[in-house]
């Protein structure tokens, strides 16, 4: 009909553009590093029970080891390709700078595959994501970390941040339940914990096993273990989905601020950007705006548990 | 924003040279459904006689053209155990010929949600970027909904919208490209009687709609009814399908699977679309849901669309188009599950009863 030929051009969209066209300059290292990984390797594996492996990583390249920073109660993706990507919580320090430490259960399809890998494999992370556990406002208070089983693994990043500054914090009690006692996790921790660095460690299983000297019963028995002033104490607690109401509330009736007790959740997630919308919970996403959450803010969300 | 008046048969002289330059997209009659009405679809042209400018409604929104439902992230080749990612965020240009004032809209709030914030994404960037979008106005359907939502005019997101005032277009030129091939055809600046023309056109529009939902406070009454029985009753018709999502023109939800090659020397990433109602949607490792059962996941869905993002982003996500009421199995309507929870059916008591068979 029409002789006329017009083509629509073609416009290339530069990583490099993009990323400085960012709408916040300050995380522009994050946004270079939401689709590409850092690669790393796996210099140490410790394993921990017959489901949970401990982890140690460092970012091969000297650039992108001097980028990475997070807080405690951040996590990152993993990623193993061909694979998938899980996000898995640090639980090392975050002044280490060279070396990360994430605790890993056997759970899924990524996780079995992290199992069978050895010393030296490579891996890739992206991350850090979500917020962190507000260590500054909680200098000159007591605290209170109450783990359940694998919950002990985000709880060790705040671990290390007030043993590396122990001075600033009044008593700090950490509860710990497990099923059983084998499941205990951060064993040979536990005297440094409590001779060095003076916190008191309370540990409680459900079910005693032999040589098992200790407390049986649930996580809330270990409260009469303590007398702390609950209003000048903050609590951070992590566990399992069913742990954190009983825990929460118990809490509340001890008299603590809902604005200052933390918690960590857990939900699926794909992306960790806030864009695949696996972890919302209400209208809020896990991975963003979480995954530690003060109370009040875990109550006015529905569902989240 | 240019408006210009082009006369049907010019504009599809207009359409024919843009088509058949570059790969498009446009309405096209598909089938035939039960009720004896036309299917259309969002399909390949390649000439103006392609194109269905009469069509109705499409099946399936035009956000695959951003969103595929398979799209790859990343590739990785992978040797002795070392492997080298390579992304490709570019895209070839497509045309897409069409899409409604509401389909149009959908495109605005996933820009909201894709480009803006800490982590914009790039691949969505890409196919924005390289998609020229023509829209045309339509009278509504009777279960079109979009007045409601305040989405049957648009004011911005597209390259050319065109609305119908008789024997001519109005025009909309919103991008120098559109602008710059319209000089090669014969338009004339709107005059007064164009203008009036267009304002007739809009009023017919605007009054077309049969289909209305209050919508005003519906976020506050998502979080007074969370636990509402009206979740189970609609959460017991649901059959966790995924259809309304992937019909929906601004559902976004994706999942990420990784997968290696046959011969093991590459793997590749990809985001395949996804939805909330399917029932692995919110498992984590090791079992646990969280929503286990059918009207959880039904509520969220409403509860993101209607709530949660109308908190984020101060607008609700849905716009609209009915098109998730159209292909639902089930027969679910967001209108009928609406107006259920404000309670405004005289029926109310009757239609919280726990008879899921009841509609």
């Amino acid at each position: 009909m029409h002789e006329v030929r017009f083509v629509i051009p073609r416009q290339e969209i530069n990583r490099e553009d993009f990323a400085s066209s960012a709408p916040d300059f300050n995380r522009r290292s994050e946004v270079m590093n939401t689709d590409r990984g850092f690669k790393c390797s796996i210099t140490n594996i410790v394993r921990l029970t017959g489901q949970e492996k401990l982890f140690q990583l460092r970012i091969i390249d000297p650039t992108e080891r001097s980028l990475f920073r997070f807080k405690p109660g951040q996590f990152l993706m993993l990623e193993l390709p061909g694979y998938g990507e899980v996000p898995i919580s640090i639980s090392s320090s975050n002044s280490n700078h060279e070396f990360l430490e994430l605790c890993i259960r056997k759970a899924g399809h990524v996780t079995t595959a992290l199992f069978t890998i050895e010393e030296g494999a490579q891996v890739a992370i992206r991350g850090p994501f979500g917020s962190s556990f507000p260590m500054d406002e909680m200098a000159g208070s007591n605290v209170l970390l109450i783990a359940g089983g694998l919950g002990i693994a985000p709880l060790r990043a705040p671990l290390f941040w007030i043993n590396e500054h122990r001075d600033r914090f009044g008593d700090v009690n950490v509860l710990y339940g497990a099923k059983v006692p084998s499941q205990l996790l951060f064993t040979y921790q536990f005297d440094e914990w409590k001779m060095i660095n003076h916190i008191n460690l309370h540990t409680i299983v459900e079910r005693a096993e032999e040589g098992w000297t200790g407390r049986t019963g649930m996580i809330t028995d270990l409260f009469e273990d303590i007398s702390i002033d609950m209003k000048k104490t903050w609590a951070i607690v992590c566990g399992p989905p069913v742990m954190f109401k009983v825990v929460c509330s118990h809490l509340d009736r001890l008299g603590m601020p809902m604005n200052r007790m933390f918690v960590s959740l857990e939900r699926r997630m794909h992306c960790g950007m806030g864009k695949c919308c696996r972890c919302m919970v209400g209208s809020t996403f896990t991975c963003v705006d979480g995954p530690v959450f003060d109370y009040w803010s875990v109550m006015n969300l529905k569902e989240a548990i | 924003m240019i408006y210009k008046v082009i006369s049907k048969h010019e504009f599809r002289k207009f359409i024919d040279a843009l088509v058949r330059s570059n790969t498009s997209f446009g309405p096209r009659r598909v089938d035939t459904d039960s009720n004896a009405e036309p299917v259309y679809q969002f399909q390949p042209v390649t000439s103006v006689e392609d194109v269905a400018f009469d069509y109705s409604v499409t099946k399936s929104s035009a956000k695959h053209f951003f969103l595929p439902f398979r799209e790859e992230l990343s590739r990785f080749d992978i040797r002795d155990g070392e492997w080298e990612q390579k992304i490709n965020y570019n895209s070839d240009p497509v045309v897409v010929i069409g899409l409604r004032a509401c389909d149009i809209s959908a495109l605005n709030i996933l820009d909201d949600v894709l480009l803006n914030g800490h982590f914009p994404s790039p691949y969505y960037l890409a196919r924005r970027k390289n998609t020229f979008v023509i829209g045309f106005d339509h009278l509504p359907m009777a279960d079109c909904f979009c007045k409601s939502m305040n989405h049957h005019t648009v004011p911005t997101g597209f390259n050319l919208f065109c609305s119908d005032i008789g024997e001519d277009y109005y025009l909309a030129i919103n991008s120098s490209k559109a602008f710059n091939f319209l000089k090669e055809f014969e338009t004339r600046e709107p005059e007064y009687e164009d203008n009036c023309r267009l304002v007739e056109r809009r009023k017919e529009v605007s009054n077309g709609f049969k289909t209305h939902i209050d919508v005003t406070g519906l976020p506050a009454i998502l979080d007074i009814e969370f636990d509402s029985p009206v979740w189970e009753k609609w959460g017991a018709k649901c059959l966790n399908c995924g259809t309304c999502a992937m019909v929906c023109p601004t559902c976004y939800c994706y999942s990420v699977d990784d997968s290696f090659d046959t011969d093991m020397k590459g793997a590749s990433r990809q985001k395949r679309l996804y939805s909330c109602n399917l029932v692995d949607f919110a498992v984590v490792a090791g079992g646990h849901n969280f929503r286990p059962k059918n009207g959880d996941r039904l509520k969220y869905r409403y509860y993101h669309q209607h709530r949660g993002f109308a908190e984020n982003a101060n607008q609700q996500i849905c716009v609209g188009c009915n098109r998730c009421g159209r292909a639902c199995l089930a027969g679910i309507n967001p209108k009928d599950v609406i107006n259920d929870l404000r309670m405004e059916k005289e029926s109310c008591m009757k239609c919280v009863s726990s008879s899921p068979d009841k509609r």
